[in-house]
């Protein structure tokens, strides 16, 4: 059995973290720093007729005020990697010229001595506006609404078709067909740590670095260059801690390639925090789509087919994947069920607000939303338990890998085991029971599910704008620490730990003897990031490989000293032995220097005399010496590869949520909540009950308080955390979590990714839970966020 | 006009000439560079730049650090004890209750005040004790069983 992996073993990240000790980028304190803010526009669409600076660079502190006047072309257009047919990329400047599209709309970047000089000046930037026409509403623009971009003609950024099957034959064989309009409501993702970049740039040098709170800093090291014009090489980008990101830090933002430029131009550190409002105007949001699903079904809960005619937000620009996260939705539509025919018709528009983009599920959660929906819809119109219709349509455990119409192969699964898992733990038929009793006694009780499928891994290059892989380096240092170097960028997940635990067992190390290191372009090799639930499925399985590649040229050294074939040799406990001798490895290996005892020389003496075993550590120390090697064998101990999966993987699982309203209030109260996920193996528990616990909570933001609400001028109504409510610690039930194992075949770790799968399986058991409570008085449907006057409405209806 | 304070903050006395406006909490973290202490959301909202002044849970970034003067301040940097571990900060190590960390040091100055007003707090009071402070990776639960473990090995020592 691993001595590590699969254990609930406690973070070795968090000593810095409870103490106070850590660094996010605010907390890094550079000499001579100079603060930026930003004047933003405050309409939604407005010509920009004028800028006088005059008082602001007279203010005490003020060194300079861009505009994007002085910009104009210095500073390239923030990057869009998603590439559709026939899509319409508007120009998306880093200070806005001409016009303001929404609200937040970086005009002018002032730069001064400290953080209040700054924010004083700005406020003393005038800008002439002539206010333009605003479409808000998604439906609106896209059909002859006021245009967003004048040039393009209309609101239309693209239209695509996607799936398989004949769907106008699967609706006609079909008994009934059942539709219903859905809105998933746009939402912030509100990573507790704003977004903040600090920008140094040594003229001599000519090296710029930048502090970066993002998910991504290799990508964003080759678009910044790209952006300002500095080779890529001469800029480092370092993510220090990261604060949260939910795939709000997957992207590549105007602050970050301008404060990069304005450092160059100043010759000084320069510094940027968000302000939470900020966050809420300019930085991305999610979900925003508005569409009607159609499902043919046959009278014994079969399904024929799904349509899916859907609407999304983007926004007024384009950021990294914005036009990319619909067609998330579009391979999710299947959902844990064999549906012979799916089409999905996607309409990308333009509207006068912030762009959306990859929120925590990334469109997987609308997907997951729109068919968890339908299995219960179906199933009243049925008059058959929700249960009963996903069992009729799930495939089974011996079909996988599992084809789907909407083109996807589904690696492994077993959805009949997580159902009755869940079904078990929560004691169904009893709740069915106290329902009715409940009902009788005139309590509105509710309950829902979800059996859900997300896909994770992201994920083979070819399906990706660029690089589906990730990287690893593996190195044993003389003195015999382990370090392992991740493309990955975790920033909460865990995988300081989770990849120690690999590398601690692989190597047959001691936890305590591994250091991972990420986020910082100039130690680590090139990388992907941390998004889409990639990290370990596809990071951790490099780390793995990185190590038996490591390992192989560890076995030579081994067998030249033991005087052997690298045939005869056994490898347990992180102890080379020859077969012959028979050794009793116990324990785990050891360092070769303990920490305090520096050698006499510069490094101890490997001692190779007739040796019968040999540990790893002892082997990276005989590596670094070098005098012992066998020949023709290159000096050192490390290994690098880089992972490239060969399809998604596709965890799973089902959620049961028991809820009660309060007929006087409509408030919505949980009794149960139950959840069931199959995320393949697991390298710690404790880490994936976190992900699971935090992912179910942001469903239940999004299913009963959270919405981004922008008013008919295109004003940002919920700009503060005081009126973007998002859970708080006594909203929550306590969460009954459990777990099937169904390995993937995508990778050797057997691991699927666990990031989303609280986000994506969650709220459409929320909304099933509400809806069958409310059945009674003829509810078949309710659009997100479910807050408590929305039903109050209905009950005094009553 | 900067004006005179005086405050203690972990132990330690500071004299500073400051704005008036000054935030306390720009006042730990860019003054005292004790940047345990961090801004959310600049509206007392969520909780990250919770301190104790004077044994009281207060968020610091709503507070001018003239109207600290005179106070004794403990910020996440001063929970430690001769390099011991407070037993809050055990347990959110023990109970896996931070992810990103970024509400963490107000999220463990308030559940102190929480134990310190109730040593055996039922989840519900846990909870309701946390209402001041946001959270959007964990999910909270195991913040939860953080000041349970937190508030059980008080009640030993």
């Amino acid at each position: 059995m691993a001595k590590y992996v699969g254990q609930r073993i406690k973070r070795t990240e968090d000593p810095r973290l409870i103490k106070g000790l850590a660094h996010y980028v605010d907390d890094i304190r550079l000499p001579d720093t100079l603060h930026v803010a930003f004047v933003r526009s405050i309409y939604a669409h407005a010509r920009i007729s004028g800028i006088d600076a005059t008082d602001a660079l007279k203010a005490p502190g003020v060194v300079a005020v861009y505009t994007g006047k002085d910009i104009a072309t210095a500073v390239g257009t923030v990057p869009c990697a998603a590439a559709l047919p026939d899509l319409k990329v508007p120009e998306y400047r880093v200070l806005a010229t001409g016009k303001a599209l929404f609200v937040g709309h970086p005009i002018a970047a002032v730069v001064a001595t400290d953080r209040y000089a700054a924010v004083d000046a700005a406020a003393l930037i005038s800008v002439d506006y002539e206010e333009l026409p605003v479409v808000v509403d998604v439906e609106q623009a896209a059909n002859g609404g006021d245009l967003v971009h004048e040039s393009f003609g209309d609101n239309i950024a693209y239209k695509l078709t996607s799936g398989e099957g004949d769907i106008d034959a699967a609706m006609k064989s079909a008994d009934k067909i059942v539709t219903q309009k859905m809105i998933h409501q746009r939402l912030a993702p509100i990573a507790m740590e704003p977004r903040g970049v600090l920008a140094r740039y040594f003229p001599g040098e000519e090296e710029l670095t930048l502090w970066s709170s993002t998910q991504i800093p290799h990508l964003m090291r080759t678009q910044v260059a790209l952006m300002i014009g500095i080779a890529e090489n001469k800029l480092r980008v370092i993510t220090p801690e990261v604060g949260g990101g939910f795939g709000s830090k997957l992207n590549v933002y105007a602050e970050e390639a301008l404060l990069g430029w304005i450092s160059i131009q100043l010759g000084k550190p320069v510094k940027w925090i968000e302000t939470r409002r900020e966050n809420v105007q300019a930085t991305i949001h999610g979900r925003a789509q508005v569409g009607t699903v159609e499902v043919g079904c046959k009278n014994d809960g079969t399904i024929t087919g799904l349509r899916y005619n859907v609407f999304a937000d983007l926004g007024a620009y384009h950021q990294l994947l914005t036009p990319a996260i619909p067609t998330l939705t579009g391979l999710m539509l299947s959902g844990a069920y064999r549906i012979p025919a799916i089409q999905m018709n996607v309409t990308g528009v333009f509207t006068n607000k912030m762009s959306t983009d990859a929120y925590r599920g990334a469109g997987r959660p609308e997907a997951t939303y729109v068919v968890e929906r339908a299995m219960d819809i179906v199933a009243a119109e049925l008059k058959m338990d929700p249960v009963e219709v996903r069992r009729k349509n799930f495939p089974a455990a011996s079909e996988f890998p599992f084809h789907t119409a909407t083109g996807l192969d589904y690696d492994s699964g077993d959805y009949e085991g997580a159902l009755a898992k869940a079904l078990d733990i929560s004691g169904y038929q009893n709740l069915r029971a106290e329902q009715e009793r409940g009902r009788a006694a005139g309590k509105l009780i509710g309950i829902g599910m979800s059996s859900y499928v997300e896909i994770c891994a992201l994920g083979p290059s070819q399906a990706m704008p660029a690089g589906g892989w990730e990287s690893a380096t593996v190195r044993i240092e003389p003195t015999g620490k382990v370090t392992v170097m991740t493309g990955a960028s975790p920033h909460g997940q865990g995988q300081e730990t989770s990849f120690a635990q690999i590398a601690a067992d692989e190597l047959g190390v001691d936890l305590n003897d591994v250091t991972v290191i990420h986020g910082d372009t100039g130690i680590v090799q090139y990388g992907i990031g941390t998004f889409g639930s990639r990290a370990t499925a596809v990071g951790g399985t490099a780390v793995l490989i990185a190590i038996q590649k490591l390992k192989e040229k560890a076995g030579k050294i081994a067998a030249h000293i033991l005087q052997c074939e690298t045939s005869g040799l056994c490898f347990e406990a992180g102890r080379y032995s020859r077969q012959d001798a028979a050794a009793a490895a116990t324990g785990v290996s050891e360092p070769v220097v303990p920490v305090g005892e520096a050698p006499a020389g510069a490094l101890p003496d490997p001692d190779t005399e007739g040796r019968k075993t040999l540990t790893i550590q002892e082997i990276a120390l005989i590596a670094h010496i070098a005098k012992e090697l066998p020949p023709d064998t290159e000096p050192g101990l490390s290994a690098t590869y880089f992972f490239e999966p060969k399809n998604f993987t596709f965890p799973f699982g089902t959620h049961i949520c028991v809820v009660e309203i309060d007929k006087e209030t409509g408030e919505t109260k949980f009794l149960r909540y139950v959840a069931v996920d199959d995320c393949g193996k697991v390298i710690n528990p404790l880490l994936v009950d976190g992900q699971i616990h935090g992912g179910i909570v942001q469903s239940i933001g999004q299913a009963l308080y959270e919405e981004v609400v922008y008013d008919e001028q295109g004003q940002l109504i919920t700009g503060e955390l005081m009126d973007y409510a998002i859970p708080r610690a006594s909203q929550l039930p306590w969460f009954e979590l459990d777990r099937t194992e169904t390995p993937s075949p995508v990778n050797p770790l057997g691991v699927k990714g666990v990031g989303e799968a609280g986000t994506i399986g969650a709220t459409p058991a929320i909304v099933n839970a509400i809806v069958d409570a409310l059945s009674p008085y003829g509810v078949k449907h309710l659009d997100m966020p479910i807050r408590p006057e929305n039903i109050w409405k209905i009950l005094s209806q009553h | 006009m900067k004006q005179a304070i005086s405050v203690n903050v972990n132990g330690v006395d500071h004299r500073h000439e400051v704005e008036p406006r000054l935030l306390l909490v720009h006042y730990l973290r860019d003054v005292l560079a004790l940047t345990g202490t961090h801004v959310g959301c600049e509206t007392s909202i969520c909780g990250a730049c919770t301190v104790l002044i004077d044994g009281q849970a207060v968020k610091s970034c709503t507070m001018f650090a003239v109207q600290a003067d005179g106070a004794n301040i403990t910020t996440i940097e001063g929970l430690a004890a001769n390099g011991n571990l407070h037993p809050m900060q055990e347990g959110f190590w023990e109970k896996h209750g931070l992810q990103c960390g970024y509400c963490t040091p107000g999220m463990i100055i308030t559940a102190t005040q929480i134990v310190d007003r109730n040593p055996s707090p039922s989840r519900e009071e846990i909870r309701h004790g946390l209402e001041g402070n946001l959270c959007r990776c964990t999910g909270y639960q195991h913040i939860v069983e953080a000041v349970e473990y937190a508030a059980k090995k008080a009640a030993k020592a």
